[in-house]
């Protein structure tokens, strides 16, 4: 056996060797058939053609009035859509947008200025910040305050105070018409 | 076992407290291996590589499977519709599982043919035996989780067999059940257990892999290894061997997942369980098909479930029931035969499992399970003592170094 050994190797002292090459080709073959064949498996994890179906939810605001919130589900989040009030518009347009943790104007979050459509998730990790209904603080701001590490967000949902990093999220919506919005 | 130098610090560092290096050194790499295994040789390493597959895409599976009997169905039709690959998945578990069975077969008729079950194997066969016990419970349950037709009929007339031991057999049905008849209960436990016993699978096939690595493989000529000159190291020599065997496997294996997924399946299964109708043919997975036809070759209930048990637990006998001192077949001209009438045997036991019990059919059943245990019971002792065995060579290596003398006898075998 160790005559066939050498002699496949080649000459000694030839450097590289034709063993030596088919072992790198196998081993190559061998590592991107391995990665290839675990794809499936780990896309297999990744959200599944029903769960996908399921991202856009429809929502009936005549029932809203001015002042209120609603709170739906949307990809098994919590979607705030506030009525905004006159008032509420203008502390939001009244600040000076570039000064804030992460500068937006409130005209670039809404697309009708009462209506202001909100993921409802905070962007620091993740709790549902309270303001939605009445009895609940609504922060420095007005807005929303998140109890878990004390992030306060305004009546745009932007972040004003606290260590979430970013404002809240406005997910896609489309108005199908005055009354109805279509979220996702 | 001496401890390995190796070149790498940080290897060294940590087999110096835990010689996990030296042992895997040891049995993967240089583990002397005879240099005469046929391929025959190639199917204990496919066991253990069907083995991973089952449990990674079984984990993968569970991810996406609901088990309980409002929802056992529809999630497996949600894995196959829905999930991202589940139904690569699935396929490949499913067809995996049968695939384990043929594997594991061969094997087994493997170690009949070269008598891999004498001294000094006996507890390697045994390890081997329960491997296959613990393989039939989980895929017996594994067919329960996707709530078919012949999921739920299936585990109503395996689950009733307990029912024929005397006094206490109905009591233990109910306790296997969870209640009066195969409902949620019953299908909640057998998730659980289904996912457990892989686990202990691989725990006897590691006890198992110990005992070989204690008596080292046999080999094609059964006789023992007389020194170094009868042996290659492992790797590379095995390793590229079971490597190509592996490559050959796949082929097989993914042309049923890809071109025929259901074959080894029934279509019944994919009828939503219904407890208030039978399928008017139940027949189990192909692979319990000769156990089966065994079960219903007795006209009596406790009697037919005995003798199921029966003719796998015979296996553990064979070291007794074999007295013959010559292991291979090659030297044994009358076992040579035996063996393959016994293989045939187990073959008309499997079709007639997936008759229905009517006619010739019966017959048939009856003298093939009389045939199996004829086999064991009475051929393979009467063998040991009446048939002269060919002589076998003075070692593995001499019919190769010594052509001229040696390679005359070795014609004739
Ligand atoms: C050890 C060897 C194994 C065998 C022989 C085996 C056998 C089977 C069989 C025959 C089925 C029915 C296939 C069908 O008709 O769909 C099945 C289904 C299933 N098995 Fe296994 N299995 C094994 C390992 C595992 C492991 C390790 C897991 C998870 C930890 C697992 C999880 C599942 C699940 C979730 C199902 C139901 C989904 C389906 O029907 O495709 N299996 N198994
Ligand atoms: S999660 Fe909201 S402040 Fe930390």
């Amino acid at each position: 056996m160790a005559d066939t050994a050498s002699h496949a190797h080649g000459a000694p002292g030839q450097g590289e060797t034709r063993r030596d090459f088919l072992l790198y080709a196998t081993t190559a073959v061998g590592a991107v058939g391995t990665a290839i064949a675990l794809w499936p498996f780990i896309h297999s994890m990744n959200p599944a053609a029903d769960v996908l179906a399921l991202s856009s939810t429809e929502v009936d605001l005549s029932p809203i009035a001015e002042g209120q919130s609603i709170t739906v589900t949307w990809r098994g989040k919590p979607v705030f859509i506030r009525h905004r009030t006159a008032r509420e518009i203008e502390e939001a347009r009244a600040a000076d947008a570039s000064g804030l943790p992460d500068p937006q104007k409130d005209e670039d979050r809404v697309q009708k200025a009462e209506w202001l459509v909100l993921v409802g998730v905070c962007t620091h990790l993740g709790c549902i910040p309270l303001g939605q209904k009445t009895s609940e603080p609504k922060g420095d701001y007005n807005g929303w305050f998140c109890p878990c590490h004390g992030s306060h967000y305004d009546t745009s949902g932007r972040i004003r105070k606290g260590p979430a990093p970013a404002n809240l999220v406005v997910p896609e919506y489309t108005f199908l018409d005055d009354n109805r919005v279509r979220i996702g | 076992m001496s401890g390995h130098t190796f070149q790498n610090k940080a290897i060294r560092w940590i087999d110096e407290r835990m010689p996990i290096f030296t042992v895997m050194q040891h049995s993967a790499i240089d583990y002397p291996t005879p240099k005469n295994l046929n391929y025959w040789w190639n199917f204990g390493s496919l066991a253990l590589f069907v083995l991973v597959i089952m449990l990674m895409t079984g984990i993968f599976l569970a991810m996406s499977y609901t088990p309980h009997v409002d929802y056992a169905f529809t999630s497996v039709e949600r894995i196959m519709r829905d999930v991202n690959y589940g139904w690569l998945l699935r396929y490949l578990h499913m067809n995996g599982a049968s695939m384990f069975f043929i594997v594991v077969y061969i094997h087994i008729f493997r170690g009949l043919y070269y008598g891999s079950y004498k001294a000094p194997r006996e507890l390697l066969w045994w390890l081997g035996i329960v491997i296959l016990l613990v393989m039939m419970a989980t895929a017996f349950m594994g067919y329960v989780l996707p709530w078919g037709q012949m999921s739920f009929w299936g585990a109503t007339v395996i689950t009733n067999l307990f029912s024929a031991i005397p006094l206490v057999g109905e009591d233990i049905v109910t306790w296997l059940w969870g209640g009066f008849s195969v409902d949620n209960p019953t299908l909640n436990r057998f998730f659980a257990l289904h996912y457990l016993l892989p686990f202990v699978l691989v725990a006897v096939v590691f006890l198992h892999l110990w005992a070989l690595h204690t008596t080292k493989s046999g080999n094609p000529l059964g006789i023992d290894v007389k020194g170094p000159q009868d042996t290659i190291p492992f790797h590379p020599y095995y390793t590229i061997k079971d490597l190509f065997g592996v490559g050959v496997f796949l082929l097989f294996y993914l042309f049923f997942v890809f071109y025929a997924p259901n074959f080894f399946g029934e279509p019944d299964n994919y009828i939503p369980a219904n407890p208030l109708v039978t399928p008017p043919h139940i027949v189990p997975e192909w692979y319990f098909l000769p156990f089966y036809a065994i079960l219903r070759a007795v006209p009596d209930k406790l009697g037919g479930v005995v003798l199921m048990f029966g003719s796998i637990l015979i296996l553990f006998a064979l070291p007794w029931l074999d007295r013959s001192r010559v292991r291979s077949a090659r030297f044994r001209p009358i076992y040579k035969q035996v063996f393959w009438l016994f293989l045939i045997d187990c073959i008309v036991l499997g079709y007639i499992g997936a008759k229905p019990p009517e006619g010739a059919f019966i017959t048939i059943g009856r003298i093939a399970t009389a045939y199996y245990f004829a086999h064991f019971l009475i051929v393979m002792p009467l063998l040991g003592r009446l048939e002269k065995p060919r002589p076998v060579p003075q070692s593995i290596s001499a019919p190769v170094l010594k052509p001229a003398a040696a390679t005359a006898q070795m014609e004739k075998v």
